[in-house]
């Protein structure tokens, strides 16, 4: 093992609070130059924690204990902040959210200079050439100068990544990587991650998107309540898992989802007979001189499912608001069916915190919505039990339920006043991929149920294609900075 | 990955604020020019005879010279006749003469401006050194000794009342260690005390935002990457700390500036430092209302200014700020 | 703080004062305060003497039995002269800060509502009352009649609805378009529900605070005023005047000034508790 870039060793993390609960248990493994390691894992799985360890970032209620190595360096995990003298130049951290990572007040090339300058020491007017250079390799020769609120999320992306791999450090290290991004972004991240296990240094990577694994290759590890379940080469562990739950989690990813086959769509008989429920046609949304999308035509059938897809930031939210009614489109127009009450469209918000009044109870919330719209005061409970949520959650505030199930009481809430169509934005993008599937999988069969219809928006186009009858594509204004 | 709002077209920035502060600056002059055209209307007695007195001595004074008075101020006039006339003379900057010396007012406030923007810089400067390190220090470690001892003291601070903390620096430092004079003007000495007493609160309030703007960018992702990049703790703080630190202190100086103004007219009376706050408290005791109307329109101004100057502070630190909140 | 009128140094510390603040400082302010509204409501009935009525012979008294905080310059009842003065602060204060409060609360719901033409009218009429410091716009009103209260506490209402009408605005705009009122608008409830749900719990503490800085800076300013002798005139009995009226004799009879001095200083630390500091960590 003595070439390996990082060699770990009975890595655990506690909490000091409570030293019985652990977080990490015992975790070992090596990481060989021109290798990638992929943690897979839910949230709460503990796989950032073993990187912060790792990386010496834990923060201070919580003690690591275990031998860590880097390069020929060998630390105790328990001396905390051994690590930081290597932090650039030996081990570098690729940042979560690029945009949130780069100071606003800099401007993008000096922030990487930066480092030049700082880690590697560098004259200034060497480092600055340096980073030009290396700005201008990852297509952003044009954007050098600009401050980052004026780069968009794929450019902030490749400036951070530009600014933590300038230390010339050997081993990355890089949590969740693809959070919230749509393909295109995450494509972008797993092909910088090649180029450095080409250039021969070494990946260790944090994700619960099975995909990225599979472009990069390596060794995959699957971990599940602190404990690592499964551990092997990416081709064994992805193709021939051993572990129930890994299974469990490659059947969650939406490209193997099953493709629903329902007729349930055409069962009030032939489509043409009736009204659509919504007509729009040539809408065009613009913000200033931006065009957001244009010409956009859509027709909606009672119990049909659509999808509006496209990359972050084109406007497919804004979409499904102006077809709801919520927002008036720049030009165009959308049409209901006539006889349709004022609360037949609804909406499942992205984040379903959203969607709640956050100083009042659930429980208080649900019975004045009944009221309002002279229903039983439980008529939402059959929903309530179909959606395997317990009776006892409704009397938190909406903060202090977990996101999965206050996005199926916000779906219980929707289905009592039985909607003709549900605009899900997003619903599932925060959970991990198992929740993500029992929720669309919930959703799905309690419209079908009603005869509703779905507007699904989401960035993840297996989804859109295995759930919904037809999609529509909008606009890809990537790299358009977004002023 | 939200989108942000388009860019206003067109104007420059820089311009975009002096047209937002010359609107303030208008405005600043129509309500002082309103209100003391009202006061001289309410002033008992007739306001001809008083002017024409303070113009030529009382001795001296005749009805025919209280008479031409009358006409020229438009006191015979209808209200809004003569509210027009005196908006016109304001506009003009044809401020008239004190009531009092009879000096023109113009005259008298180009000296007592230079008093007060002494005083004001003075105590401005004094409340960043005091207050912006002990802030930052405070914020680099949230909830440590530095952090609740300026809490505490920035409550009573914020309690005390300006004219108390006077009093209270010139009982110690005047009258019973007699290292510095309570009040006068002219020797460097003289500043110290009413100085203290402006930076004093305000260095209480950029303590607090220094120390929640610190604590903010400690917590920040781009500082944390900028530890992870490889920078020193002390690079970090130089190269991404300070700027960020600085936006909302800089910012926060906008609001500050109410209280240095309002602090103006309260400590020069109590000083007797010959400023326009003193000059104005003085006016309101002699009902000199054309001098009234200059002090209160020079200070209404001078706080445009400041926070004009602030803005384009703002501005130049911080590239996401549009140019008017 | 000092003796600034415009509550937006208030501001700043609403915007940044989360909600879980110690509840410790709250009950020592709300004590000092019953405290000081107690001197002011009840004192006059524990006292046969009133606080304007002077007698020459016994000036500048030490606390004694007979007056329980000794004799000002006139002979006057210091303990009557407290009373009376914090009757006077505390009360215009509360009335004009309810005053701002209420008109300034009002437009700005009503400017967020309805946007458009009354917004801007609304908001140029802020703007102007902006325009100066607030101390200068109440020096300015007040100098029309010297020495009268209403002309006074009208002036610092005057200055002090704008803040309630800024902050007011700025949230209702953002609960108003914020996602749960457009899931409350598409779920069928009305405008009233929507404001005693939403918009009023995120509203109420906010005002609460600010109105607690805005009473402690009215008392404040007024004192201010009466101190450097253009607001309350003597023989009235207000803090500030009385302050100034009794420097003189500091050295002498340092108990006379301490009086009203402390009491001012109770006044404001208890308002400031009150309104809450922010939590430190």
């Amino acid at each position: 093992m003595s070439g390996a870039l990082l060699d770990v060793r009975d890595l655990s993390v506690r909490t000091l609070a409570s030293p019985h609960t652990t977080l990490v248990d015992e975790v070992s493994f090596s990481l060989h130059a021109g290798e990638a390691f992929t943690l897979l894992g839910e949230s709460g799985s503990g796989k950032s924690l073993l990187a912060q360890a790792i990386v010496g970032n834990l923060p201070n209620t919580l003690q690591a204990r275990g031998v860590i190595r880097v390069g020929k360096r060998e630390m105790r995990a328990e001396h905390a902040g051994e690590q930081r003298a290597l932090w650039g130049r030996e081990l570098a951290l690729l940042p979560q959210e690029p945009w949130a990572a780069l100071d606003p007040t800099m401007r993008a090339l000096p922030q990487v200079a930066e480092t030049y300058q700082l880690v590697c020491g560098y004259e200034t007017k060497e480092a600055r050439a340096r980073a030009n250079t290396d700005l201008a390799r990852l297509g952003l020769a044009a954007h050098a100068h600009k401050f980052p609120h004026l780069l968009s999320g794929g450019m902030a992306q490749r400036v951070a990544f530009a600014a933590t791999v300038a230390g010339g450090a050997p081993m990355l290290i890089v949590d969740e990587p693809t959070k919230g991004l749509d393909h295109a972004l995450r494509d972008q991240i797993v092909s910088l991650l090649k180029d450095v296990l080409a250039a021969g240094g070494a990946a260790f990577v944090i994700t619960h998107d099975v995909s990225v694994p599979r472009s990069l290759g390596g060794t995959v590890a699957v971990m599940r309540d602190a404990q690592i379940l499964e551990i092997g080469p990416s081709d064994t562990v992805l193709q021939q898992p051993a572990h129930s739950y890994t299974r469990a989690l490659l059947a969650a990813e939406p490209a193997r989802w099953p493709i629903i086959d329902d007729a349930s769509m055409c069962r009030d008989g032939d489509p043409e007979s009736r009204e659509p429920l919504l007509t729009a046609s040539a809408l065009t949304q613009r913000f200033g001189e931006h065009t957001l999308f244009q010409n956009v035509d859509v027709t909606l059938q009672r119990g049909e499912r659509i999808s509006i897809t496209g990359p972050s930031g084109s406007g497919k939210t804004t979409l499904g608001n102006v077809l709801l009614g919520l927002r008036t489109p720049s030009a165009g127009s959308v049409t209901r069916a006539r006889e349709l009450h004022p609360q037949a469209f609804q909406k499942l918000y992205q984040d379903p915190l959203a969607a709640f009044a956050p100083q009042l109870q659930i429980r208080v919330a649900l019975r004045d919505l009944m009221q309002l719209h002279r229903l039983q005061d439980d008529a939402y409970l059959p929903w309530l039990e179909k959606l395997g949520l317990s009776d006892a959650l409704l009397d938190r505030l909406p903060a202090q339920v977990s996101g999965g199930e206050l996005q199926r009481i916000a779906l219980a809430r929707i289905l009592a006043l039985k909607p003709a169509l549900i605009f899900a934005d997003e619903p599932t993008s925060r959970l991990d991929p198992i929740s993500q599937q029992q929720t669309m999988a919930l959703l799905i069969s309690s419209i079908a149920e009603q005869g509703g219809a779905l507007l699904l928006v989401t960035h993840d186009p297996f989804l859109a294609q295995k759930l919904t009858h037809r999609q529509i594509e909008i606009g890809d204004m990537r790299d358009e900075p977004n002023v | 990955m939200q989108l942000h709002p388009p860019a206003r077209i067109g104007l420059h920035p820089f311009a975009q604020i002096g047209l937002h502060r010359l609107w303030q600056a208008l405005l600043v002059a129509l309500v002082v020019g309103t209100l003391t055209f009202f006061l001289l209307r309410l002033l008992p007695g007739d306001m001809a005879f008083r002017i024409a007195a303070s113009r030529y001595g009382y001795d001296l004074v005749s009805a025919a010279a209280a008479e031409s008075v009358r006409a020229e101020l438009g006191l015979d006039r209808p209200m809004f006749l003569a509210l027009l006339s005196w908006w016109r003379d304001l506009m003009q900057l044809n401020l008239g003469n004190s009531l009092v010396s009879g000096e023109p007012v113009l005259h008298e406030l180009a000296h007592e401006l230079g008093n007060t923007l002494q005083l004001a810089g003075v105590a401005l400067l004094l409340s960043a050194v005091i207050g912006v390190p002990l802030g930052m220090l405070a914020g680099s470690r949230p909830g440590g000794v530095i952090d609740r001892v300026t809490l505490a003291l920035a409550v009573l601070l914020r309690a005390l009342p300006p004219f108390v903390l006077g009093l209270v620096l010139i009982v110690v430092f005047a009258v019973q260690v007699s290292v510095l004079p309570a009040a006068g003007h002219g020797a460097p000495s003289h500043i110290v005390l009413p100085a203290l007493t402006l930076a004093l609160p305000l260095a209480a309030l950029s303590c607090r935002v220094a120390r929640d703007a610190m604590v903010s960018v400690g917590q920040s992702a781009y500082f944390a990457f900028a530890l992870t990049k490889g920078l020193s703790q002390r690079q970090a703080l130089l190269r991404h700390g300070l700027r960020n630190v600085g936006v909302p202190v800089v910012a926060y100086l906008g609001v500050q500036m109410v209280v240095l103004v309002e602090g103006v007219v309260i400590v020069e009376t109590l000083f007797a430092w010959p400023g326009i706050g003193h000059a104005l408290v003085h006016a309101i005791f002699g009902r000199d209302v054309p001098m009234i109307q200059g002090t209160a329109l020079a200070m209404g101004l001078l706080f445009v200014l400041f926070n004009a100057l602030i803005d384009v502070a703002c501005h130049t630190i911080d590239p996401r700020r549009k140019a008017t909140s | 703080m000092s003796a600034s009128i415009n509550t937006s140094t208030a501001v700043y510390l609403v915007a940044n004062t989360t909600r879980k603040t110690h509840k410790i400082p709250v009950y020592i302010g709300i004590l000092i305060l019953l405290f000081l509204v107690c001197i002011a409501a009840f004192a006059p009935l524990f006292n046969r003497f009133d606080a304007i009525s002077q007698n020459l012979d016994r000036v500048r008294e030490a606390p004694s039995l007979e007056h329980w905080l000794g004799t000002d310059h006139l002979g006057r009842d210091q303990w009557a002269r407290l009373a009376a003065a914090l009757r006077v602060s505390l009360g215009s204060a509360l009335i004009a800060v309810l005053v701002a409060a209420c008109i300034g609360c009002g437009l700005g719901v009503l400017a967020a509502w309805r946007g458009g033409g009354a917004e801007r009218a609304i908001s140029a009429f802020a703007d102007a009352t902006m325009a100066l410091p607030g101390l200068l716009l109440v020096l300015l009103v007040a100098s029309l009649s010297p020495g009268a209260y209403a002309l006074l506490y009208l002036g610092v209402a005057l200055s002090m609805w704008v803040e309630y009408f800024r902050v007011v605005r700025a949230m209702s705009h953002r609960v108003l378009s914020g996602s749960p009122v457009e899931a409350a608008r598409l779920l069928g409830f009305g405008p009233l529900y929507i404001v005693r749900r939403y918009l009023l719990p995120e509203l109420l503490p906010v005002i609460g605070t600010l109105m607690c800085f805005g009473v402690s800076a009215a008392v404040l300013a007024v004192a201010a005023l009466g101190f450097v002798g253009v607001g309350l005139q003597p023989p009235a009995a207000e803090l500030g005047v009385m302050l100034i009226e009794l420097m003189p004799y500091y050295e002498e009879a340092p108990w006379l000034l301490a009086a009203p001095s402390a009491c001012l200083l109770l006044l404001l630390i208890a308002l400031v508790l009150l309104a809450g500091e922010k939590d430190p960590r």
